[in-house]
């Protein structure tokens, strides 16, 4: 018992936990929802991913932890039998998730943080997002594949057919709502809304949390200084929601469930909305603890965990480690070589709009292909910080302190 | 059974009930019409609606479970407008008071477990509105307008986060809005601010930032109190309920809950 919290534990770190749910994305979204099930042909170069990430692992220590909960993982769905969107597999998938949970609460580190009172609703969160990915994809499943036989989607089946508001949907909405109210009073009588001692503000509370909601926001500042993680990004994730309607010109799959006809646009959504978005809200509400350090879920939360500072910025690693020598004084000279990697990042959409992507620069428009292009590029920026923050301990690319410009 | 239908009967065709509801029993298509028709709660649904968007495995019932939330913090939090104060004074024991004291006091407990429901329940909204595709024309404004309600409900929950006045309310609120400091240009924290001067005096300091302008003062205090309880009270419900009209009415004018064309 004690090995496999341990492993969990090692597991939970951002640097294992965050590239094993990247892959198990990849895995899901564009290998299983287009054959319906792992053990088939393209499972190899699953299996493939798996065995070389095992083999890296041999020099690359974290790898080889990532592979191996990788292969398990790929073994465990496969062993689930039958496609991933069966209700049969959905229903074993519910049950595996809610065991590991059950179980997982006997445990007290664990129970004293998922049973807090303000956490108990990320706890159902966690489910419901399940659900309801696994809800959305089998729809679009069972939706692509009658498309391929040159059917229709089921909701057209129904779509043509009008039903009275009187009586079908306002039953329906009375039933919700009463189900609704029933739920809200057991869960406000059973649970107590968390009240601590009055405000003082000279004590201050470690770790100092903000409202769950936007405990991504403050672990993304683990990644990029406040002016970025605070203000730029959550704005363009604002900006970049409401873009969406007018930068995806794809006219298929407009109210109803499908996948096949919309790969890009579901991946970059989901992507953004599961890896991203609730993966750090997990991360920042349930395995960050004192002093914003990263604690296993079944870890105590000590308080005088220490954690080495070993970051280093890009000139410092450039300049000092690799050439040898002192930091230049002239900022634009020191930071030559973040600037030239942020430019070059931030050059690719041209080049690409000039060579491989030329057909969706010409079918999207200069408009709709930059503001995509560039929102896309914010956002892949962030997964990027991270691995580059767990290869090389990589503080900032580009560190001008002179006018606080830092990314 | 046959005085129940008679009693039933009574009641429905009383000059009471009439005038309410003026059709009576909808048993007929006619009546079926007029009962959506005739109701000011009802006739924001159009009359018929399409037989797929009536199934809860496709809209998951989230936008109305969005709205309900929002009716449930609307009265509970009435509610509790009776019981607290907005003062440093009185809103820690205001509280108290009604956690003690009250009798059958689940108002507050309501209030905060629908907050959290609401935001879950408007992302999982968002979520199935994005897989059916259904903010592609002719629904791209009705997306817009819901992403700014999104964002008016993260806003309603962290303003209301402060009122308890306790430890757990004003350090979430000191983390969440210290990230104002750091604004681009606006906080006297953030890059560029330092380029605003005039002569040598610069001119966005702790004093006059986007910060200051958020809580009101260089700390949160009690104008940071009162800020965020008219906020939360008045000003952003406001907003949400204005939007929320325009949210529902368009839903109807772009055709009504999507389907496929």
């Amino acid at each position: 018992m004690d090995f496999i919290k341990d492993f969990v534990n090692v597991l939970s770190a951002g640097s294992i936990s965050f590239l094993l749910l990247t892959s198990i994305f990849a895995l899901i979204i564009y290998f299983n929802l287009l054959n319906g099930r792992i053990k088939s042909g393209g499972g190899i170069a699953f299996l493939g991913f798996g065995i070389l990430l095992l083999v890296v692992g041999i020099f690359i220590r974290p790898l080889a932890y990532l592979g191996v909960a990788y292969l398990l993982i790929l073994f465990g769905l496969a062993a689930l039998g039958g496609r991933l969107w069966d209700t049969k597999v959905g229903l074993r998938l519910f049950v595996v998730g809610g065991l590991a949970f059950g179980l997982s609460m006997l445990d007290p580190n664990f129970f004293l943080i998922a049973a807090k009172p303000d956490n108990v609703p990320i706890v159902a969160m966690i489910f419901l997002l399940g659900f309801f990915t696994w809800l959305a994809l089998r729809k679009a499943y069972l939706n692509d594949s009658q498309l391929a036989l040159g059917g229709i989607p089921w909701e057209k089946t129904e779509s043509d057919e009008k039903l009275f508001t009187w009586p079908d949907l306002v039953y329906t909405e009375m039933l919700c709502m009463i189900l609704l109210t029933i739920v809200m009073i057991v869960w406000s009588v059973v649970l107590r809304a968390p009240l601590e001692e009055a405000a003082n503000p000279t004590s201050s509370p470690n770790p100092a949390k903000a409202p769950w909601y936007f405990l991504g926001l403050q672990e993304m500042l683990v990644y990029f200084d406040p002016w970025l993680a605070g203000v730029v990004l959550p704005t363009l994730i604002i900006v970049g929601l409401m873009a969406i309607p007018y930068i995806d010109t794809n006219p298929k799959g407009n109210g109803y469930y499908s996948f096949r006809e919309r790969k890009w646009e579901i991946g970059v959504f989901l992507y953004g909305f599961l890896v991203l978005w609730s993966f750090l809200i997990i991360t920042g509400t349930f395995l960050r603890g004192p002093n914003w350090n990263f604690f296993g879920p079944y870890e105590f939360w000590d308080p005088n965990k220490l954690v080495p500072l070993v970051n280093v910025d890009l000139s410092e690693l450039m300049w000092v480690k690799v050439l040898g020598t002192s930091l230049p004084k002239l900022w634009i000279i020191r930071e030559i070589f973040g600037l030239a990697l942020i430019g070059a990042y931030l050059g690719t959409p041209p080049v690409m709009a000039a060579g491989p992507f030329r057909r969706f620069y010409l079918k999207m428009g200069a408009a709709r292909y930059y503001v995509g292009a560039y929102l896309f590029l914010i956002m892949m920026s962030l997964p990027i910080k991270m691995v580059l923050r767990w290869l090389f301990n990589l503080k900032y690319i580009l560190h001008i302190q002179e006018i606080f410009f830092n990314v | 059974m046959a005085n129940l239908t008679a009693l039933k009967d009574g009641i429905v065709n009383s000059q009471v009930w009439k005038s309410v509801f003026r059709v009576g029993i909808p048993n007929t298509n006619r009546k079926r019409v007029l009962a959506v028709l005739g109701s000011l709660i009802l006739h924001l649904h159009p009359v018929k609606v399409r037989r797929s968007g009536v199934r809860m495995s496709y809209t998951w019932c989230m936008g109305g479970t969005s709205f309900f939330l929002f009716l449930v913090e609307t009265v509970t939090g009435l509610l509790l407008m009776f019981y607290y104060r907005p003062t440093i004074e009185y809103a820690f024991t205001d509280i108290m008071d009604l956690r003690e004291q009250a009798p059958f006091g689940i108002m507050r407990e309501m209030h905060r477990w629908g907050a959290h429901a609401m935001v879950i329940a408007v992302w999982l909204h968002m979520f199935r509105v994005f897989m059916t595709g259904s903010y592609k024309p002719p629904r791209e404004f009705n997306w817009n307008v819901g992403v700014i309600l999104l964002v008016l409900t993260l806003l309603l929950s962290f303003t209301g986060y402060l009122l308890p006045w306790d430890q757990l309310a004003i350090w979430a609120i000191t983390v969440g809005s210290s990230m104002a400091r750091a604004s681009p240009g606006a906080g006297n924290e953030g890059p560029m601010s330092g380029l605003v001067k005039l002569g040598d005096i610069r001119l966005i300091h702790a004093g006059d930032d986007a910060r200051f302008a958020l809580i009101g003062g260089r700390s949160i205090g009690a104008a940071t109190l009162l800020r965020f309880y008219v906020l939360h009270c008045v000003v952003i419900p406001l907003a949400a309920g204005f939007l929320m009209a325009i949210h529902f009415w368009r839903v109807r004018k772009d055709g009504g809950i999507s389907g496929p064309l």
